[in-house]
């Protein structure tokens, strides 16, 4: 039940939320995969590689 | 000194000039080594405060009611909740990011304190947000999240289950403290440069955060290659 | 006098080297721009995608109409003054003294700012506002001149017999209870025709934004939290991080909601001010991160920083070899 139309939302999220027990641990679907993606992104910030600055030589 | 060198706007302009000259408020190089993704999720972070304000800005337009019987509304608003996921998301990336490399070393202890004072008034800013939207959502946090502030003492001034005062530090009070401390944030990391990293040759280096703050030194010789 | 050499030694987790090395192009202002416009298509992909809640709210009127019984026996608790707000303490009375932090009980100290009376504020208010009603204005006099000792007796008649509703009208077996049936029956029907959900708002006037009282009201019923139960939102289903149907809520919070969880925190009837005394220490402790002398140097023992910087690193090596 919404109020407005979902208008645009071609996956619309408004059923009912799914979650996972884990012990005491319950979390959405939804929160778990904003984390998870959370972690993703920050080790592929690390390891991915830089454009654009191979091969320099620093001064020191 | 001439009446001039004493006036208030000189010796303020004078001053400010000094701490964060227009080559290090707007550098056009950075030290090379600089070259990392982690060191885009500031700059992200900042866009999507941006998106969030802009898109806070057209839900303002037609009322703190519209969205729920616009369809153009409801989109609105699907923006800036996406966009807040997103400065959320970034934030959290950026400060990790910050964190492994302790960006607050060179006198930089100022930056990381900014940015967790930031953090906090952003939290604020979106519980009052969620509080603020006129339905069942917010019928259910406000009653619930009463409890905790009515704890502290807080809730007697702050009272959440009171609409109209949640959405007034929602649209007005605290995305200004957010957007003021974003710049303090920002305007330090111009004052200091970005951190260098961790010298790993042996022996300790002489230099100390007293006079390691050039990093973002143009006026040094200075190599460049592209 | 002896004389501190510390201060010149070099801190490698609070001091940073000089840099010395080589500078490269930078566009400053193109890459705000770049990174402003990924993140606002980002936005309106993510927006066009998955839209975003709007749960209806839910009324005073909604709440009587679905579920009579659970609100007439909200409004004897509010009467009898055995509901959550009636015994809830500072801000809003002085029933209880309300969560304590160690000796100190904050909110008693700042006292009741927000006063809320519940039998009169809930109930014999709005019921006395309505026009004409001989019956309820009788009913209503004799309730209010009747001794405290006397209301308790008319009331405990009253819950003694189970309500039921039917044919649109409460039922109630009860004998001897003086005026309260009455009064009870009155302020259902006012909350069915939407009348009680104006009550509650107007009573400061014309204009109002102030929803102190109709909230309340709705949380010391049963109706609100199952609602929010059904659809996992529950402090003890750490909530607070959760959202309406299944898009990602406020996973930010996920340790403020934690604690909530645990023992002896998840039966501490002062978890909500001990859970925020918690979060304070540690919110104050993340800000000093740079001056704790563990926490800071983990980044250079982690090594982690070797990843961010292995292009200088490599560098760096390739020039000493
Ligand atoms: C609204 C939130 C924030 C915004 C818009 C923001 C923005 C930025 C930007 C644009 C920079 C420079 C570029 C970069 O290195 O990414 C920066 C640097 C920095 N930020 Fe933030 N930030 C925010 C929150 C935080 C938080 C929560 C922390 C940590 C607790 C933090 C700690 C730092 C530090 C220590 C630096 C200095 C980096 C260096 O010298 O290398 N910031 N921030």
């Amino acid at each position: 039940m919404s109020f407005g139309n979902v208008v645009g939302a071609l996956v619309p999220l408004n059923t009912l939320g799914r979650y996972v027990h884990w012990h005491f641990i319950q979390i959405s679907v939804a929160n778990l995969i904003v984390i998870a993606l959370m972690v993703l992104t920050f080790v592929v910030a690390l390891v991915a590689p830089f454009p654009g600055r191979r091969r320099r030589r620093e001064n020191r | 000194m001439s009446d001039v060198e004493r006036q208030w706007t000189t010796r303020l302009r004078r001053r400010a000039v000094a701490a964060l000259p227009p080559d290090k408020l707007l550098p056009d190089t950075q030290p090379s080594y600089v070259a990392s993704w982690i060191y885009v999720f500031g700059v992200t972070t900042m866009s999507a405060l941006a998106v969030v304000i802009a898109s806070g800005c057209l839900l303002a337009l037609r009322g703190p009611q519209w969205w729920h019987t616009s369809s153009v509304g409801h989109f609105v608003n699907s923006l800036h909740l996406w966009s807040v996921e997103i400065f959320f998301f970034a934030m959290v990336v950026h400060l990790w990011g910050k964190y492994f490399m302790a960006a607050w070393r060179g006198g930089r202890s100022l930056t990381w304190v900014t940015g967790v004072v930031t953090f906090l008034t952003s939290v604020g800013a979106a519980f009052t947000g969620y509080v603020s939207q006129t339905n069942f959502d917010s019928q259910w946090i406000s009653t619930q999240a009463k409890d905790g502030i009515n704890a502290t003492g807080a809730g007697a001034y702050f009272n959440v289950l009171n609409t109209g005062q949640m959405l007034m530090w929602h649209i007005v009070l605290l995305p200004l403290a957010a957007v003021l401390l974003t710049a303090i944030h920002v305007l330090l990391v111009r004052v200091k440069g970005v951190v260098p990293p961790f010298d790993e040759r042996a022996g300790a280096p002489a230099v100390t955060n007293h006079d390691a703050n050039d990093a973002n030194d143009t006026n040094d010789e200075k190599v460049v290659d592209a | 006098m002896r004389r501190r050499v510390e201060s010149t030694r070099f801190r490698p987790d609070v001091d940073a080297p000089a840099w010395r090395g080589g500078h490269v192009p930078y566009d400053i202002i193109k890459e705000g721009t770049i990174a402003f416009v990924v993140v606002a298509l980002l936005t309106v992909a993510l927006a066009v995608l998955f839209g975003s809640p709007d749960e209806y709210p839910l009324s005073i009127k909604s709440w009587s109409t679905y579920h009579p019984v659970d609100f007439a026996n909200t409004a004897v608790k509010e009467l009898d003054g055995t509901s959550a707000s009636a015994l809830y303490g500072a801000p809003y009375n002085t029933a209880s003294p309300g969560q304590k932090l160690g000796p100190f009980t904050l909110a008693r100290w700042v006292g009741v700012r927000i006063p809320v009376h519940s039998a009169r504020d809930f109930v014999l208010g709005p019921l006395a506002s309505l026009p004409g009603e001989p019956v309820l204005k009788g009913d209503l006099t004799q309730y209010e001149r009747a001794t405290p000792a006397t209301r308790q007796r008319w009331l405990r008649a009253y819950s003694a017999a189970p309500i039921s509703f039917s044919n649109g009208a409460l039922r109630d077996g009860a004998t001897q209870a003086g005026p309260v049936p009455t009064i009870i029956s009155s302020l259902t029907q006012m909350a069915r025709s939407g009348a009680l959900d104006q009550g509650l708002i107007t009573q400061s006037g014309f204009y109002t934004t102030n929803y102190t009282l109709p909230l309340l009201f709705l949380a010391d019923g049963s109706y609100l939290s199952s609602v929010a139960t059904h659809q996992h939102l529950a402090g003890d289903q750490w909530g607070m991080m959760n959202e309406t149907g299944n898009y990602p809520g406020q996973a930010w919070l996920w340790l403020y909601t934690f604690w909530y969880q645990i023992p002896p925190l998840n039966t501490s009837p002062n978890a909500d001010v001990l859970v925020w005394a918690i979060m304070m220490v540690l919110t104050v402790l993340l800000a000093l991160v740079p001056f704790l002398p563990f926490v800071r140097s983990l980044p250079r023992r982690t090594k982690v920083y070797r990843l961010i910087w292995r292009e200088h690193y490599r560098n760096v090596q390739s020039i000493e070899q």
